[in-house]
């Protein structure tokens, strides 16, 4: 009696004060027409967005988490990059 | 990410509790770390998680129709209003949820499968009519005051997707609650029918609300697993406590009568003390035999029977589209 499963999507919204699309969530939609249009009703109904994309889910590659250390290592070692490994001298005030 | 197409089960290692990885897991979660669905879980954590997930997401499903039963009859434009956006609300919450327990790999259309097949259960309290316009009063007030209670916590849940989907529902619920108590104070405000038919909500609703937080902590079945897993943060008799004592100074604004004659401020505890709930009547509606179980499994199939054809011609417009596409850029190769 199973439906066949409908396309999921994952919707990203930018909101009035972010820059960026941020994650919202995902849904179910035949086409991406009806995707966003379902993504206006199902995560903007206070005003939250300004703008929609929205992705097929299986379009989407992602890192492996448990791969994550080995992944992520590089940075962990080069505190070099931030600006708290330098030392500038009190007398020069804020840097 | 919310995506089950990520979640293909990696041969049959999801069943092997491997101990390494069974405790790296706990580790995480005692560590307050949260759990996302691409990562190793246990067989049960997933087990438990996709039950409580998608009963929520019917739970709200559900929890649209007695409510909807009112929208043609609100009183006034306002409320209406009101009333329409709520139950939109109730509907978005069923689908965050349903997206929710995907992430843990059973599809939307299993879940809905399972509760119209009478397979899965959803919240005891929808299977109560609402006779009159002060229930939908009641309802806001109470039922949705019950959810906010239980939900509050679980924003805090170790699984990512539905602690996420629980801090989106809470911000939307606050307005679902202030609605049915404002009903709820015009309507005690009012004539003596008026207030008379508030009481008689709350005389129907409260003894059903209490049971919304399950069996006493003696008797549930899900609780320990679940707390050491920080899916849940309080018992459910904690909770039901924190919801009485935040209830009865608010039905005593209203010049509400509580339906307990043996409710009172225990100056010991500085909780409200109240009478035994009834645990026979939570056990037989849980087992369909509360007044509208039958009612609202005969609605949700319904609306899913009559909305088969708008979602077969959604997905054949889809794949003619797809088909055509595809055909277009065989020419243009
Ligand atoms: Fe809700
Ligand atoms: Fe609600």
């Amino acid at each position: 009696m199973s439906e066949p499963n409908s396309q999921l999507w994952e919707v990203f919204i930018r909101s009035r004060n972010g820059l960026a699309h941020k994650h919202a969530g995902s849904l179910h939609a035949a086409d991406s027409t009806l995707a966003l249009q379902a993504a206006r009703d199902v995560y903007t109904r206070r005003g939250e967005g300004l703008s929609i994309w929205v992705v097929p889910s299986n379009a989407i590659t992602a890192s492996d988490p448990a791969e994550a250390g080995m992944m992520f290592e590089p940075a962990q070692s080069k505190i070099y990059r931030h600006p708290t490994f330098y030392d500038v001298p009190d007398e020069v005030g804020h840097m | 990410m919310y995506t089950q197409a990520l979640n293909a089960p990696q041969s049959d290692e999801r069943h092997l509790e491997d101990a390494d990885k069974s405790a790296r897991f706990e580790a995480r979660v005692a560590n307050e770390q949260r759990i996302e669905p691409n990562d190793w879980m246990p067989a049960a954590y997933r087990k438990t998680l996709t039950r409580q997930i998608s009963q929520h997401a019917h739970s709200e499903i559900v929890g649209m129709l007695p409510e909807g039963n009112w929208i043609t009859r609100a009183p006034t434009l306002r409320r209406k209003a009101a009333l329409l956006a709520k139950v939109q609300d109730e509907c978005g919450h069923g689908l965050y949820l349903y997206a929710a327990a995907e992430t843990l790999g059973s599809s939307r259309e299993e879940l809905v499968d399972q509760l119209l097949g009478g397979k899965a259960k959803y919240s005891s309290i929808f299977n109560y009519p609402t006779l009159t316009w002060a229930d939908i009063g009641a309802i806001g007030w109470l039922v949705d005051g019950a959810a906010i209670m239980n939900q509050i916590p679980l924003c805090r849940c170790s699984y990512g997707p539905y602690a996420r989907a629980m801090i989106r529902v809470c911000k939307e619920e606050s307005f679902h609650q202030r609605q049915g108590y404002e009903i709820m104070v015009t309507l005690s405000r009012g004539t003596d029918e008026q207030k008379a038919m508030a009481q008689d909500a709350l005389n129907r609703w409260w003894w059903p609300c209490l049971m919304m937080f399950g069996p006493p902590d003696q008797q549930s079945q899900h609780g320990n697993q679940s707390t050491r897993w920080k899916i849940k943060r309080f018992s459910n008799d904690e909770l039901r406590q924190k919801f009485v004592d935040a209830t009865v100074p608010q039905a005593r604004y209203l010049g509400l009568t509580m339906p307990d004659p043996e409710l009172r401020f225990n100056d010991a505890t500085q909780h409200w003390d109240f009478g035994a709930i009834d645990w026979q009547e939570f056990a037989d509606v849980l087992a369909g035999f509360g007044p509208c179980n039958r009612d609202r499994m005969a609605a949700r199939r319904k609306a899913h029977d009559d909305g088969a054809w708008v979602r077969e011609a959604a997905q054949a417009y889809a794949d003619k589209e797809r088909a055509r596409r595809a055909a277009d850029n065989a020419v243009a190769a």
